[in-house]
């Protein structure tokens, strides 16, 4: 089971980082990996810092706890590092993935002395400047995807083309859009 | 052939109910369980079954209407969890004296309070002397193989006896995972369709139901009830048998896990099974003989089965996820203690109580439950009975 | 299929039915609740004018009627409850001890 990649996803009631986290396990999915994707569920408002999960591997993973030292970290709102330790375990050779404008200098002192890697993605201004609304879980997917490697890139583009067509198959026209989110988001990501 | 797919315990569920397309839905939403019912409107919308789906006012209302399809006749099938579990109570009790073969999931959730929505099993355990067959799942594809069998097993002759599927509420009704689905006609294939002897719309043959029992009649119905349970126990092996011959996936009363030369053990059921395991590859891995137990089948409970594989044990820890206030252990501890009674060699043991109102078990706990079954196992002495774990102390 | 004529209060619990069931219409001819009456009510048929008015007020269809007409009470089910006393508006029903 050396191969598992845990990630950890911190981000607001109604942002979806509980859909975050069952997009990428269906990007894993269809790249033939077993996953895992759960949220921890507290009262459901609209707002509150939820923690959603991801484990992926090769083999059925049985373990069904939370993570608590995960490979990767994903925050969906970066306001969310004032009141979480969303660095909390990461693992060494991890990092942890915030939707920001600033680069990872700039958010590194509000990072509570983690150490390890830090990536930025702007998934505001991609989502803005490619689907004209903010949906951050399409970049922040991307991303995610691209840092932790845990689907192969262009397996990753395929399978989710390959989706969208399916999902959107009514809209067509949304489904560009959303491919150019994530290629923008995996080149444009920092750090 | 088998299909790979990814999906939530709850949609595994609702798939196989599907696949069942039973005659009669009778809904009554809960969380963690309000899924199960929301997958299934959109299969009678989408005109993919053609159960009566029946949207009712409370769970009494919805395992009633169920046993009034039962008596009828029809399959019926619902899903609750925590209150609405024991909103039913009374109900329950009813569809194990009346034999009504109803199957009902439950997605288990702490019962109130104080308020919570998150997994334990005070909701079925409370619920464990009410007649109805309990099998437990530890992640989506058992909750989807268990109600593929969930059928024949309640209808068969020898059993007539309601069921429920048990998953364990978010940690599996919620979590997306790999699954292997059957194709429909396959499942449809092995579950097969109903024909009960007798029912109030077969209009040649009026049949009265329910019954008042006096004195004279109650003790000889519930021996007759107490033996339709003892029954199920060969009927859920023959039925797990042709499962896998079917489908390939072995079932049983429970599932030992490097049991065979196990010193210490752990008892355990549903999600945590697969946590527990890992600790256990973990410790043999530095010489320690650790096994697991995966309990699957709690009502009938298998004390026999349960006690020949315990018995060589030095050390066994029940762990209990939920709390009976008895003060001296929680239910499976007290059915297993009272299994090895009679046991010429029988291990000690303790009783744990965890993970209660959602309250998460890791790795790293189930460890701690090995190093003191170890400790228990050299002294020759249990340290303390009856103990709670993951609390703030 | 097990006739109800054959559940009794003698019959082992392997005899019994599943879940009770009975599987006839109108079994309560079976059960004599005529056993359980205390006073009887008598029927005068001098007196009787035959308007049948106690046949529907009898909660046991103890009174048969045939042809329009009341015969006598059918013991063997008749509780006793006298309703059918109150019922007749001719004092043709009368209470009478049970021996």
């Amino acid at each position: 089971m050396n191969d598992m990649i845990e990630i950890r996803w911190h981000g607001r009631g109604g942002q979806g980082a509980k859909t975050a986290s069952q997009l990428l396990a269906d990007a894993a999915f269809m790249a033939g990996k077993y996953v895992q994707s759960f949220p921890e569920y507290g009262p459901e408002r609209s707002g509150a810092p939820i923690t959603a999960y991801n484990r992926i591997s090769a083999e059925r993973c049985s373990v069904h706890s939370n993570i608590y030292e995960p490979d990767y970290v994903a925050v969906v709102d970066e306001t969310l590092l004032e009141s979480v330790d969303v660095c909390s375990g990461i693992k060494e050779g991890g990092a942890v993935i915030i939707n920001s404008s600033k680069s990872p200098e700039e958010l590194r002192p509000q990072l509570r002395g983690y150490t390890g890697r830090v990536c930025t993605i702007d998934a505001r201004e991609i989502s803005l400047r490619n689907l004209g609304a903010y949906f951050p879980n399409t970049p922040m997917l991307a991303a995610v995807v691209a840092v932790s490697e845990c689907v192969e890139r262009e397996q990753f583009l395929a399978d989710m083309e390959g989706s969208y067509r399916h999902k959107f198959a009514k809209k067509p026209q949304v489904v560009e859009g959303n491919l150019k989110c994530l290629r923008e988001a995996m080149s444009e990501v920092q750090g | 052939m088998s299909i790979r797919e990814r999906l939530s315990g709850n949609e595994a569920i609702a798939t196989a109910m599907r696949q069942v397309n039973p005659d009669v839905f009778a809904m009554f939403p809960i969380t963690p369980s309000t899924e199960i019912p929301q997958y299934y409107a959109q299969y009678v919308a989408d005109g993919r079954v053609d159960t009566e789906f029946i949207t009712v006012e409370s769970e009494h209302s919805s395992l009633s209407a169920c046993l009034g399809a039962e008596a009828a006749g029809a399959r019926a099938v619902t899903a609750t969890s925590s209150a609405g579990l024991s909103y039913m109570n009374e109900v329950l009790y009813v569809a194990g004296s009346l034999r009504l073969p109803v199957v009902m999931a439950v997605a288990c959730r702490a019962l109130t309070g104080p308020i919570n929505i998150n997994h334990d099993y005070s909701d079925s355990m409370a619920e464990r002397d009410s007649g109805f067959i309990q099998i437990y799942a530890e992640n989506n594809q058992e909750a989807y193989d268990n109600f593929l069998q969930a059928h024949r097993i309640a209808e068969h002759p020898d059993v007539r006896l309601p069921l429920m599927v048990c998953e364990d509420g978010f940690i599996t009704s919620h979590a997306i995972e790999n699954i292997e689905l059957e194709e429909d006609d396959a499942v449809k294939a092995f579950v097969g369709e109903y024909h009960p002897e007798h029912y109030l719309l077969k209009k040649e043959n009026p049949l009265a139901v329910g019954p008042y029992g006096v004195s004279g009649y109650y003790m000889e119905a519930r021996v007759a009830q107490a033996q339709a349970m003892k029954n199920a126990k060969a009927v859920i092996l023959d039925v797990a048998a042709d499962f896998e011959k079917t489908f390939g996936r072995k079932y049983g009363f429970f599932e030992a896990y490097k049991m065979e030369d196990a010193e210490v053990a752990m008892l355990i059921m549903g999600s945590c099974a697969g946590t527990a395991r890992a600790a256990v590859d973990e410790l043999r891995s530095k010489g320690v003989k650790a096994g697991v137990i995966k309990l699957r089948v709690f009502r009938p409970f298998p004390g026999e089965e349960l006690a020949a594989v315990l018995s060589h044990c030095k050390a066994v820890a029940v762990m209990d996820k939920s709390e009976g206030f008895s003060a001296c252990g929680g239910p499976l501890f007290a059915e297993t203690a009272g299994a090895l009674f009679n046991s010429k060699e029988r291990p000690l043991m303790i009783d744990v109580v965890f993970g209660l109102g959602g309250r998460d078990f890791t790795v790293t706990a189930a460890k701690s439950v090995f190093d003191r079954l170890v400790w228990i196992a050299e002294n020759g002495v249990v340290d303390e009975l009856y103990t709670h774990m993951g609390q703030r102390e | 299929m097990k006739k109800a004529a054959e559940i009794n209060e003698q019959i082992p619990w392997q005899e019994m039915t599943v879940g009770c069931e009975i599987y006839e219409p109108g079994t309560s001819e079976l059960t004599k609740t005529g056993e359980w009456r205390s006073r009887k009510p008598v029927w005068d048929k001098d007196k009787c004018k035959q308007c049948v008015l106690c046949a529907p007020f009898c909660p046991d269809a103890s009174i048969p009627v045939k042809d329009g007409r009341r015969a006598d009470f059918d013991y063997d089910h008749c509780k006793g409850c006298g309703i059918c006393i109150k019922a007749c508006p001719f004092d043709a029903i009368k209470w009478e001890d049970e021996e």
